[in-house]
Formats: structure tokens, sequence, C-alpha cells
């Protein structure tokens, strides 16, 4: 009696915990009759409302056109990638789905995502439509791309006109020193130099991923083996968090940030620069002006920088794909042609604040602001994509938890040496997958 | 003969229905966890994740090899969870226990107040965890308001949601979250408890606290007994709470074994390394659970 009930509650708590063992799948059908496609659509606007108001009238445009519904789901970011993985896991998906580029080599390395084959281009009206760069963020190098550029995004460097001219400085930084002594000038009382989104893993990667490449450092070899923690990386990395550790040209508050507060104390001017992709309908969101603020290219290390290390942007941006289970493949490429169509191009780019994709589309006025122009020019030419190795994405979270971790460190007044900076580094790197 | 066997087969055969969705919820996804954590399940196979390679062991030696990263950061977090635990039970089982026997007695107002207790267990989680992140926050929160501009306690304002602090952060909202269940449990204990046993210790000079020592939780001991059981599976289960509060990665202080694995599996994408963390954690619970049913049961045997 004793022992069954002890039996007896085990497999109740057993049952309880089967939850933690038994994690994956998910549910989402695509029995799409060939007259319809489901879409999910990365959340590029202020808000999912803000996004189905932008794409509904012209998913309705291609439902005339072509007679094929679409049915649009918005997915936020946050949920988005488990979505994908889930969909991948059970086979049930959309037919054609957004995907944040720096993910394009390791969802291409699931085999969920149809590879744009000479053939499969020929059908979206060819390769050579889109922006080389664009397309060189959309899969592993030597393969056929696991997808196609969308929206193209790079990071600039915004400042605050009125501070800085308070303060007496004329230009904006053209290099990182340059940047830590104006951000000197700008520090005072209850005022910073500098907004970094300290607690966010994309972020971090993102400036991780551009120090390191200034200071020569590759996050993968070759071979797509892991280095994290080459005395390029730690240093790299030492500089970016210095800015709040040595130089304290940021708030230490910052390094609890994760969901856009920077973007809110620069455009509110609690803080006189910060370094974003495509900032502008964010700040006007909060109520910046345009003339408010001045856009320039992230500073380099030295003032006349050129070769592999004068890069300071990813190719950011927007990946379209196509699930490789889609009931109506046909159906699907034609919506791949529509979306990215020099007419459609310009409108959601516009819409969102972003770049086209295709070369035809750029040529339009509305992407000539000072803000868009400086984008532009930095993507064609100092952007270069994130690593495309199969690994990207626990990259991403493994260094980018270990810098929330060092600027914490930081911003309670704990020393961030060298040493602590290698330690940090080391880490992620063992606990990347050894396969 | 054919009348007997249809007659003692009628109860089973009644029962399979039953028996056979108890297997496809709960027997099946365990086996298939299980089976999972002998894989070697990386984004390379999910998409036909019965082509993955074995792996036998090895998902297990890498969890428990603690002089690796892996392992070492395993091993802290199962540390994190058991003092989180320890400290979360504790807490909310004191608390709940105390209000319980304040509220016993009818006095005026005890309708409202129990109803107040019991909102945070009511909330939606999400909706109750984020308002104490906005709390918890370094430049413009509440408790830092609170403990440095109007309290002065502290020199400078520290950090709640990033390094050591974000601890006790989270214990707090833990304790906060789970407290009113043990009252709820608590306070239907207390009713089944006669009043004359009181009338009758008070006679006989027995104090507050010797009635609370020697009537009031002897004969709780048997709710007390599931209670504890059921804190102790919800709080080290626990995954809720710091992923509102911390995000997808959360700090090493208050790194919670189901948030690790999680990570372990969904964000670097080794579902095979994940399910065996799960597997062991499911194992320790089990061994933990069992040990703490014989021995509660065996000590109240010795009592009767």
């Amino acid at each position: 009696m004793q022992t069954s009930r002890v039996i007896a509650a085990s497999v109740m708590a057993a049952v309880l915990t089967a939850g933690a063992a038994a994690c994956g799948g998910g549910t989402s059908t695509n029995k799409t009759a060939p007259k319809t496609l489901t879409y999910w659509a990365s959340n590029q606007g202020a808000n999912i409302e803000v996004d189905k108001a932008t794409l509904t009238p012209e998913l309705t445009k291609f439902e005339q056109q072509t007679g094929i519904k679409v049915k649009l789901e918005v997915v936020p970011w946050s949920d988005l990638l488990n979505r994908i993985l889930a969909a991948a896991t059970s086979g049930q998906g959309p037919d054609v789905l957004n995907i944040g580029n720096t993910w394009s080599a390791s969802l291409q390395a699931t085999g969920a995502l149809l590879p744009f084959d000479a053939a499969t281009f020929a059908k979206i009206g060819g390769k050579e439509r889109f922006v080389p760069s664009a397309l060189a963020s959309a899969g592993a190098a030597g393969k056929d791309p696991a997808a196609v550029p969308l929206y193209s995004l790079a990071y600039a460097l915004y400042y605050n006109k009125a501070q800085f001219q308070a303060a007496g400085i004329t230009a904006p930084p053209a290099t990182w020193d340059e940047l830590v002594a104006d951000g000197k000038k700008l520090t005072t009382g209850g005022h910073f130099g500098l907004a970094m989104e300290g607690a966010s893993i994309s972020e971090n990667i993102h400036q991780a991923f551009v120090f390191g490449k200034q200071h020569g450092a590759d996050f993968f070899d070759a071979a797509g083996k892991p280095q994290f923690d080459s005395p390029q990386a730690v240093a790299a990395i030492q500089q970016y968090v210095d800015f709040m550790a040595k130089d304290k040209i940021a708030a230490p508050g910052d390094a609890e940030y994760s969901a856009n507060q920077s973007v809110t104390d620069f455009a509110t001017g609690k803080a006189s620069m910060l370094l974003w992709q495509a900032a502008a309908s964010n700040l006007k969101a909060h109520g910046m002006a345009a003339d408010a603020y001045g856009v320039a290219p992230i500073p380099f290390q030295t003032a006349s920088a050129s070769g592999p290390t004068a890069v300071n942007s990813m190719v950011a941006g927007i990946n379209l794909a196509v699930f490789k289970n889609t009931g109506n493949l046909d159906g699907a490429l034609k919506f791949v042609k529509f979306m990215t169509s020099t007419g459609e191009q310009k409108i959601l780019n516009i819409a969102y604040g972003s770049l086209p994709s295709v070369t035809d589309a750029q040529s339009d006025p509305a992407f000539s602001t000072p803000d868009l122009k400086t984008l532009s020019q930095v993507l064609a030419t100092s952007a270069a994509p994130l690593p495309q190795v199969a690994n990207e994405s626990q990259f991403e979270t493994l260094v980018g938890t270990a810098m929330k971790g060092l600027l914490a460190d930081a911003a309670a007044g704990r020393p961030v040496t060298t040493a602590t900076v290698k330690a940090a580094l080391t880490k992620a790197q063992q606990q990347m997958p050894t396969s | 003969m054919k009348a007997r066997l249809r007659r003692v087969g009628l109860p089973y055969l009644l029962l399979i229905p039953a028996l056979a969705l108890e297997l496809l919820i709960h027997l099946v996804p365990m086996l298939v966890g299980i089976a999972m954590s002998f894989k070697q399940l990386t984004q390379f196979f999910i998409r036909n994740w019965s082509g993955a390679p074995w792996a036998g062991l090895g998902n297990y030696r890498t969890a428990v090899d603690f002089h690796a990263a892996v392992g070492q950061a395993l091993l802290n977090s199962f540390l994190v969870t058991c003092s989180f635990t320890l400290l979360v039970v504790g807490l909310s089982w004191l608390l709940g226990t105390a209000a319980a026997i304040l509220m016993q007695d009818a006095f005026r107002g005890r309708g409202v107040l129990r109803t107040l207790f019991l909102v945070p267990y009511a909330l939606p989680v999400y909706a109750a965890v984020i308002t104490w992140s906005f709390m918890f926050q370094h430049d413009t929160g509440l408790v830092n308001h609170v403990l440095h501009d109007q309290l002065h306690l502290t020199s400078g304002k520290p950090f709640w949601l990033i390094g050591g602090n974000s601890f006790y952060a989270l214990v707090t909202v833990a304790v906060w979250r789970s407290w009113p269940f043990a009252f709820l449990c608590l306070t239907a204990g207390l009713q089944n408890i006669p009043r004359d046993l009181y009338e009758a210790a008070s006679l006989d000079g027995a104090g507050v606290w010797q009635q609370i020592r020697r009537i009031t939780l002897p004969s709780l001991r048997p709710v007390n007994q599931v209670l504890v059981l059921v804190l102790f599976l919800w709080t080290f289960n626990d995954f809720n709470t710091p992923y509102v509060l911390f995000g997808r990665s959360a700090p090493e202080a208050a790194d919670l074994i189901s948030i690790h694995i999680y990570q372990a599996s969904f964000v670097t994408w080794n579902f095979g390394s994940g399910s065996a963390m799960s597997v062991l954690l499911l194992l320790f619970l089990l061994v933990v659970t069992a040990a703490y049913l014989f021995v509660t049961s065996r000590r109240r045997g010795a009592h009767a």
C-alpha cells in the first residue's frame, strides 16, 4: 500500500514534469487550395496593426492580378524564429515567410526553405535584379540562396544637432577616438553622450560584428569553426563595453535596455548619439523632428580606413523565403515576384523607412532623404553580411548574452578588463555545439 | 465461460478510451522526449528528426561533464534553482501559514482581505510579471524610487534586472505569485480543525503559540504534505516568471533550470542536448518526490 502510493505519486510527478521533456512541435496548417497562400510577415512597422494596414492593400492588388488570395499573419519578432523552427520540425507551415537575413544560413541548413536555383530565379525575374550585398546575406556562400532580400537596412550614427552645437562640436565623429572625445564633452550631469541598448542580444551582436571587423576579427574561421576569443575579438568587444566601463559616455542604466529605450532616450534628448539601423520612423514616432538630428556613417578606427577592416555596418535586412513544403509552389513564386517587383519595393520600403533590395527601385527620389542616402551609401560601400554559417544563430545568442553580462558588470562598477572579456568569450565559445 | 469473460472484460473495455488518451497525451510525448535525448538533434535534422544520428549517451555526458562549459553552466543553473526553490517554497509557506492563521477568526473586513490576498494568484502571469519588471527598472522603477529616493536605504540605485540582484528580484516575484496558493490551501485546511480542540486547550492553559504548535500545525500535516510538494514542483519548474522578467537570456544569478534548458534547446537549436537535460531534471524530481513521500509517510506512520 505504502509503496504503491509512492509509485503513484511519482508517476504524478513524472506527468507534471513531462512537459519539460516533451517540448517542441507546433501547430499550423497549410491545407492550401491552389488559389490561396499563407504569408507570415515579420513586424516591420511600429506595431502589428500598422503592418496589417500597410500590407493588406498590396495583397488585395496581388489577388486582383493573379486571383490568388493571400492569408496574412504578422508574427512578432519574439515568436518568429520559434514559429519557423516549429514549422520546419512539423512540416506544417506557411507558403511564404519573412526571415531576419542573419538567420538565412541557419535556416538553410534545416532544409525547410526552397533553394533559389537558376530556374527558380528565372521564374521571379532573374537574379541580377537584386542588390548584390543584400543577396549575399540570403544563405551560405557557394550555395543557392535560401531566400531573396526584401527590405534592406544599415547602421548609421544618429546625432542630436542642437546638443552638438551647444557643446561646440562642428562635425559628427569619423573615428571612435573622436566619438569618445565628443561623448565626454556631451556627458554632463544626468546627460550622456551615447545611448546603448545593452541588454538586447541582437543589438549587441550587430555591434560586436562591426567592431570585430574593424579589429580584423572573424568570429568563424574559413571552415566555419567558432573563434570567439581571439585577441582581436577581445579587443573589439572591450572597446564597445568600454564606452560604458572606461569612457563613461553611456549611462549605466543602458545596460538593462532591451525594448528600444535607447531610441527613446535619444529622441527625448537624454543622450546625444545613437548607433542604430534606419531609426527615422522610430524617432518620428517619439516626436523628434527630422531636422533635429543628423545621420552620419558609423565611425572607423582610423580616419582613412580601407581594406577588409573598412566595415561600419552589417548588411541588415529582411529576406523573403518560400517554405519547401508549400502546396502551391507556383503561386508562392508569383507572390515573391510581386513583392520584389520595382513598384512594390518602392511602396513597401517607403512605408517602412528601409531601402529597396532591387536595384531598379533605388533610383526613386523618395530614397534620397539625407538619412536614407547615408544608409544606402554605407550599404553600397562599407557594409558586410554577418557570417553566413549554419551556427550563426547560436553565435548570436551566446556572444550577445556574454556582452549583456559584461555591460551589466560595467554598469555595476565592476572592473571590465581584457581578462574578464576573454573569459566571457571563451565560455561562450565552449558552449557552441561541437558538430 | 464466455459470459464470465464478458463480465470481467467489460470494465477494462470501458477503461480503454481513457487509457489510450492517457498514453497519447502523457506517455507518448514523454517517450518521444526521452528518445530525442539520445539523438544528435540539431538544426540539420529537425525537418526529419528520425534521421538524426544516434548520439548514445553523448548528450548526457556533455550535460554532466562539470569541467566543461556546458556542464558547468548546467550545474550552476541547478544550484541557483535549488536555492531559489528553497527560498520561495519556505517563504511562501511561511507567509501563507501566517496569513491563514491570522484570518482564522472572524473580524470585520476579513472577506475583503482574503480576496485581496488572492489577487496575485488570480492575475494572468504575463500582466503581473511585466508590471514587476517595470517596477524593478533601474532608472524609472518604483522599487529604486522607494529604496533610494524616498528611504535613502541604498547609496546608489542598484540594478535588479541584471547582475547579482536579479536573484532577489526573481525570488520576490515568485513568492508574491505563489504564497496566495499556500494561503488558500491552508485556509481550507484550517476549516477542518474542530473548534473544541482549541477550547479544551485554552482550558488547560495553553497559550496561542502552544495552540499553534500542538493543535494547528499537526492538524494541517496532511495539507502541508501535499502543499509543500506541489509548491516545490511548480517552483522548481517555473518558466514563465523568469522568462517574462528577463527575456530569453536570464542573468547568470537567476538562470533557472527551465530557462536554461529552453536556451540549450530552442535558442541554440540543439534539441537533443535540451532533451537530455530535461530527462535529467525529470529523474531528479522523481527521486526527490519519492524520497519526500517515503519520509513523510513513514513519519506519519510512527506518529499514529
